[in-house]
């Protein structure tokens, strides 16, 4: 062993010297945050301590500026929409009862920051995390989505991001096995230097598989497993490298983690294989803050107490501090709550998968976190101090000063609204929207993911939603999809959010699910800026309500803020993850109609207003300005009713919704999906809704659904429909003979034109 | 024709998920003398004629810039190799 | 240690009508490896194809009389040194290695890692390195079924179509130049990739044969396209709905028939227990 390089600063030592100048700015502490650290205490903390509150105490751990509105999601709901809940907010993922016995967990979770200083391994981290908490439940992973946003297309630095992050979230879910699903891609000059990398993972589980993370029973051992820990990620924190802050070392601590999927790989299956022999009792994954966040929140959801003695911790590093030890966030690491009785088979699970751990402490009925280095005391806390007493605060914030005039600012009408096309050039027009960086095919991305690895993958991109089958022998399953438009939540965040649910759900029961949960990513500028702070709150308490209206819960998620460069802030980004149940998948509604469709009708569903504000069109002649497509969840819930039942009762083939690029997109997707044509009379419904054609392909107008109905069913369809009091019209037929696109009495879009156009855009940037 | 060697490694304090199962697996072919693998990479950059300092000094460039990831990874080595008549 | 089973029901319906009764008492070996991912997948597909899946595990030393075994797909310890370089070191790999041997002629598959792990073993020629586009590819590939006498292609007619899923990294198959002439003079390509060349792999070599015909390495991944409604959207004969393409099943009913009917490259019995 070397020898000790720096002074320990103990418990005893604190209380004696109180005066001792301690770095708490360095590490991000707000001078009452640190006098609170002082209350809470009665002395100075050691730096171990500082180290722990500084980390838990972050915007990224205590959510301080934002748990003030969050709380609504856990106001704003309703017996029935809970009653599938089996674990809500604030475990490392929520629970949802699907029936049968089985339940799933799924979570999205933002890795922006370091996807922009290291594309690859900040985007393969960023998946190795949202991973693990979901093993941290008892589930098996099941598969991953990835919602990405870049900076503008032909900017030369988004070409490092997208390869660097694409590579990196495939590199990292490829080696897992897991299937990637879905998510979005989207080009916008407001990210150029804040990419959102979101990574949503969902796992399956038996109910009684379920684990917590809490550590109970006096006396069960604390086990630290799975990579060693070193310096990764602590660049910002090294002024912990003297611990007694009056001699300065030479530190070299990555700021970057390293992912290694190999590992992690292994570490799920040797947690599955640990839970299915009932071999732990609590059980926690070591993400941001490590062992400073595992020991507090395992020991306040617990008994209350745990002793740690830090100099078990295996280490990569033997040059680390405590203080650094407790900080580090070397990935794939998880520790767990085990009974003294179970510790040999314990480890021979562990042995068997020749993963590394070590026993590191146990539970006590102290109520405190303690924790000892070589024999002295170097923390002895409340965990419930660290981990949930965090500061709150009530930032201020009020609309900015710009928005009425933002709002104020309608594409109709304005300059850029030139030369709407008619007649034979809305075929150039449709060709330009599919072939432009946010609508044209994602295949140079999600061909470099596998969909197909565990072979319960019934759909994946570019349908809908991405369905996964649960129980291979019902064929019980789950679909997802993740949706936000940043554009409309900039012209009305309360609406933004509220649309971004309205796409998920109507993405989900497009594919012929039920909505169940929702999960959300929060991607926000800076919340000391009182407009940014308005936009969250907005953002929040439009999700929430919305949330509510449409009766499906928020059961975890993610907050990310400043993600701003200067004074600009990224545009409001809050993603909506939705999950769907069905009962059997292969009765899943795909988002085109193949050959077998030949000669069946296609209708549209709800109608169509004159809605160009924040629309792609707008997007495509430099526009953002005015009000988004008016929002109506009763009507959403009504459609997405409808579209579960279709599907059921096996009225419709093929569906796919309406919403970036309006009917325009909608119709080229289902076109392009299975290569088969249709022809296109738009006279009549544009008529009805009184809108001219060019509006009609181009309004992004929501509560709209593109469906075809084989000719034996149009009956029932159509009662359906006016049963429910749902706008319906026929607008074509399916036509395998015509090859194309062809909207009749206007233009005529070959398919292989169409497919060019679509294909070729991400390949010629990024080759 | 000369070649210029630049060796990259992994920075010492950054995970080396290779060597680390490269190191593990040793021990099955029973060789337990190494305690420690890391993986790193080597370029070997062509030159017609000779290797003036002005094209060392490329090199050095285009290995801190291009052949290595500075974030991770360190520039160990970049030297000139004469090639030996086959 | 014995691997542990699987937890969740792997069939989905084997109510469906056509397996020979007498297929299930073939059993195939699916080895799992530290970072093996379709270990579950090579089993779903002998289950559905008739089999019976018996699940091994690397570390351990004993073949438990299987008629076959599967090398699946993955990245075995991370693809770290190269494709399958770790694993061919299992214990258990040197018993499949005497097993299919000239000696042997254990049926031996390996797909995509499991191919890797084959050729760095030395029971098939060439070796996979990056692909030519260096990016990681996943797409529904069409294959032409060029040899349809080994022991996992005898269900096929030479020169047949199908499609069944590509994913890789490592996919570029190469060898010297004096192999590649006796692997095509000897009729050892046993598929080919049809249309553009996914990874630039010598005369488009998807997959090869061992000369005795008991080993079968291809990238592609058969064990994808086995169950309709989870495969790809086309087959050999064209487009197909949801998911529906089933090609893949030909390798693994191919393997079972032929050692249920005695066929010449199947049938062999081995006693994991011993080694000469």
């Amino acid at each position: 062993m070397s020898e000790q390089q720096f002074h320990l600063d103990t418990v005893e030592h604190a209380a004696q010297t109180p005066d001792t100048e301690l770095p708490w700015a360095e590490l991000g502490l707000k001078k009452e945050e640190f006098e609170r650290v002082v209350e809470i205490l009665g002395r100075r903390p050691t730096a171990a301590e500082l180290a722990m509150y500084s980390v838990m105490w972050s915007e990224h751990c205590s959510y301080k500026s934002s748990k003030t509105h969050l709380r609504q999601f856990g106001e704003k709901v309703s017996e029935e929409m809970t009653k599938d809940l089996m674990v809500g907010m604030g475990e490392n993922a929520g629970v949802t009862d699907i029936g049968d016995g089985w339940a799933v967990t799924f979570k999205i979770e933002s890795h922006n920051h370091p996807s922009y200083v290291e594309p690859y391994q900040g985007a393969a981290t960023g998946v190795g995390g949202i991973v693990r908490d979901i093993i941290s439940m008892g589930a098996r992973p099941v598969a991953v989505m990835d919602p990405l946003r870049f900076g503008a297309i032909e900017h030369p630095d988004t070409q490092r991001v997208v390869h660097g992050i694409v590579a990196g979230v495939g590199g990292y879910g490829n080696c897992l096995g897991l299937p990637n699903i879905g998510g979005e891609v989207e080009f916008d000059p407001c990210y150029q230097a804040n990419p959102l990398v979101n990574a949503l993972a969902v796992g399956v589980l038996r109910h009684e598989d379920l684990r917590l993370a809490n550590a109970s029973g006096t006396g069960n051992k604390v086990v630290l497993f799975g990579a060693r820990t070193g310096g990764d990620g602590i660049g910002g924190a090294s002024v912990l490298a003297s611990e007694s802050f009056d001699d300065s070392k030479p530190s070299k601590r990555p700021a970057v983690q390293v992912g290694d999927p190999f590992a992690e790989k292994v570490l799920i299956e040797c947690c599955l294989e640990l839970f299915h022999a009932s071999l732990v009792e609590g059980i926690q994954d070591l993400g941001a803050a490590g062992i400073s966040c595992a020991t507090s929140e395992l020991a306040s959801n617990g008994d209350g107490g745990m002793h740690v003695d830090l100099s078990s911790v295996l280490l990569r590093d033997p040059s680390l501090t405590p203080g650094e030890i407790l900080m580090s966030e070397s990935q794939e690491r998880m520790m767990a709550v085990v009974d003294p009785a179970k510790t040999e088979d314990f480890e021979a699970v562990l042995e068997k998968w020749e993963v590394e751990y070590s026993w590191i402490g146990e539970v006590t009925d102290t109520g405190r976190l303690i924790i000892d280095w070589q024999g002295e005391v170097i923390v002895d806390v409340d965990p419930r101090t660290v981990a949930h007493d965090g500061p709150v605060y009530e930032r201020p914030y009020h609309r900015p000063e710009r928005q009425d005039e933002i709002q104020a600012d309608h594409f109709t009408g304005s300059a850029a609204d030139t030369g709407r096309p008619a007649g034979e050039r809305l075929k150039e027009a449709v060709l330009e929207l599919m072939a432009s960086p946010n609508l044209c095919s994602r295949d140079w991305v999600t061909d470099q993911y596998d969909r197909y690895v565990q072979g319960n993958t019934a759909m994946a991109m570019p349908d809908d939603a991405g369905v996964i089958r649960v129980d291979e022998q019902t064929g019980l399953g789950v679909a997802l999809s993740t949706d936000c438009n940043g554009r409309y939540a900039y012209l009305d965040p309360y609406a933004g959010a509220q649309l971004a649910l309205a796409e998920a759900y109507r993405n989900v029961a497009t594919s012929g699910a039920r909505p169940v949960a929702v999960s959300d990513c929060l991607n926000f500028g800076s919340p000391e800026d009182p407009e940014v702070m308005w936009q969250f709150a907005e953002a929040v308490r439009g999700l929430a309500d919305g949330c509510l209206e449409i009766g499906v819960p928020v059961t975890g998620g993610n907050v990310s803020l400043y993600n701003q460069t200067g004074e600009e802030a990224i545009h409001p980004t809050p993603v909506v993850a939705l999950m769907g149940v069905l009962d059997d998948v292969r009765r899943r509604t795909p988002s085109g109609w193949d050959a077998s469709a030949d000669g069946q009708a296609i209708y549209l569903l709800g109608s169509t207003a004159a809605e160009l504000d924040g629309s792609e069109w707008a997007r495509l002649r430099g526009h953002l300005g005015g009000q988004p497509p008016a929002v109506d969840l009763a009507r959403e819930k009504l459609l997405g009713e409808l579209l579960i039942n279709m599907s059921r009762d096996g009225m419709i083939d093929s569906a796919h919704d309406v919403s970036e690029g309006g009917l325009a997109a909608t119709l080229s997707e289902m076109c392009l999906r299975f290569g088969i044509g249709a022809r296109i009379g738009l006279g009549e419904v544009a008529d009805r809704d009184g809108v001219d054609e060019f509006t009609m392909l181009f309004s992004e107008s929501q509560g709209r659904a593109v469906v075809s109905v084989p000719r034996s069913e149009e009956v029932r369809f159509k009662d359906m429909c006016t049963m429910r009091d749902y706008p319906y019209a026929r607008i074509g037929v399916v036509d395998v003979v015509s090859d194309a696109l062809d909207l009749m009495g206007a233009a005529r879009i070959p398919l292989p034109e169409l497919r060019e156009a679509h294909e070729s855009t991400l390949p010629r940037f990024f080759g | 024709m000369a070649r210029i060697v630049v060796d990259v490694m992994p920075k010492p304090e950054i995970l080396d998920p290779q060597g680390k199962a490269i190191v593990r697996a040793l021990p099955h072919q029973g060789v337990t003398v190494f305690s420690g693998v890391r993986q790193g990479k080597r370029f070997e950059l062509e030159v017609d004629g000779e290797v003036t300092d002005e094209i060392l000094a490329t090199a050095r460039e285009a290995a801190e810039t291009m052949l290595s990831n500075p974030v991770i990874e360190d520039v160990v080595n970049v030297s000139v190799i004469d090639d030996v008549e086959a | 240690m014995s691997a542990n089973t699987f937890e969740t029901p792997l069939v989905a319906d084997l109510s469906a009508p056509g397996a020979d009764p007498a297929l299930k008492d073939v059993r195939v070996g699916i080895v799992t490896f530290p970072g093996t991912l379709d270990d579950r997948d090579a089993a779903r597909a002998i289950e559905l194809a008739g089999g019976t899946a018996v699940r091994l595990w690397h570390a351990d030393d004993d073949l438990q009389r299987v008629d076959a075994v599967v090398l699946p797909g993955g990245f075995s310890y991370g693809d770290y040194l190269r494709a399958g370089a770790i694993s061919r070191f299992a214990p258990l790999m040197a018993r499949i290695v005497d097993a299919a041997g000239d000696d042997g002629g254990l049926p031996v598959l390996g797909i995509c890692n499991g191919f890797q792990i084959l050729t760095e073993a030395h029971l098939l020629p060439g070796s996979m390195i990056r692909n030519d586009h260096l990016k990681f590819v996943c797409r529904d590939q069409r294959l032409r079924v060029e040899n349809a006498s080994t022991a996992w292609t005898g269900d096929f007619t030479a020169g047949q179509e199908i499609v069944v899923p590509l994913k890789n990294n490592d996919g570029q198959y190469v060898c010297d130049q004096v192999t590649l002439e006796r692997l095509e003079a000897e009729g050892r390509v046993v598929f080919r990739y049809l249309g553009r060349n996914p990874n630039g792999s010598l005369n488009d070599i998807a997959g090869v044969t061992n000369a005795r015909g008991n080993v079968v390495g291809l990238m592609p991944h058969p064990e994808h396209a086995v169950e309709p409604g989870f495969g790809p959207d086309s087959t050999g004969s064209g487009p197909v709905a949801k998911g529906d393409g089933t090609d893949g099943l030909g390798l693994f009913t191919s393997a079972l028939n032929a050692l249920v009917n005695g066929s010449s490259a199947g049938s062999a019995t081995t006693d994991g227990g011993t080694r000469a």
